[in-house]
């Protein structure tokens, strides 16, 4: 067993060295992220978020933007999860104690 | 739920501090009005630079925790009420998803700030407000769970 867990640890440290290695290098201008439209052929979105953050929700910070609006969704999850923390913890830590 | 808790959380125990010492009685109830100002600029800035509801929310209640560390947990109470806290935090999950259901309700996409009933409003400001309204709730969930999770290991 305790064979088989180093055999999976390296494994996984194989993969991510591979990974690692084909990853394009720091500033590289002709790295898929920093090109205009991606491989496929279509618009990259941080193209649009860029373009028109500001021209969209005058809000000069574009991270609480694409945060807050392009991405509320995803906030409203983040939101959830730390509201749904509370509720456990009040359900495994405080058996019946708190009065109201 | 054992005896030793409901002594610790009696009145007459909660009544003490933790601590007798004067200086950090002070030094904390000088401090926390700070953080608490602080934790709004940060909140209300965060349109302008880094920050908005997670951190603001921390920072308030980072300064609640003060408070709960230095003067005990019953001397604390009037600033968050230890029953109110999971309330407050259901709130503010409520009032995001509550923002979205009203941009449904008025014929958008769910959290499509263009669809608020605010008529007076150019539409890129409605998309300003409804991220401000939006950050609300997130800082009041944020900081009311973190000082939930402070009573509840207390236990009081």
């Amino acid at each position: 067993m305790k064979t088989l867990q180093y055999f999976l640890l390296l494994a996984f440290l194989g993969i991510l060295i591979v990974a690692v290695t084909n990853l394009p290098p720091r500033g590289d201008v002709t790295a898929p992220v920093h090109q205009h439209v991606n491989p496929a052929g279509t618009v990259v979105a941080g193209t649009y978020f860029i373009q028109n953050a500001y021209k969209d929700t005058k809000t000069p910070n574009m991270v609480t933007v694409i945060l807050a609006d392009y991405r509320a969704f995803d906030t409203l999850g983040e939101v959830i999860v730390v509201f749904a923390g509370g509720i456990a913890c009040f359900f495994i830590l405080n058996v019946g104690r708190r009065k109201p | 739920m054992s005896t030793s808790n409901k002594e610790l959380c009696s009145k007459e125990a909660a009544m003490m501090a933790p601590t007798e010492s004067p200086i950090i009685h002070l030094a904390s109830r000088g401090i926390s009005p700070v953080i608490l100002l602080i934790g709004l600029y940060v909140f209300f800035h965060g349109h302008y630079s880094p920050g908005g509801g997670f951190q603001g929310g921390v920072l308030l209640a980072a300064a609640i925790l003060l408070l709960r560390l230095s003067l005990g947990t019953s001397l604390s109470q009037p600033i968050m009420p230890s029953w109110i806290t999971l309330r407050l935090s259901a709130l503010g999950a409520l009032i995001f998803a509550g923002i979205g259901l009203v941009a449904i309700l008025f014929g958008g996409n769910f959290l499509d700030y263009h669809y608020l009933p605010m008529p007076w409003l150019d539409p890129a400001y409605l998309r300003y407000y409804g991220i401000l309204m939006i950050e609300v709730g997130v800082t009041i969930t944020v900081m009311t769970t973190l000082v939930a999770i402070y009573d509840d290991l207390l236990g009081c």
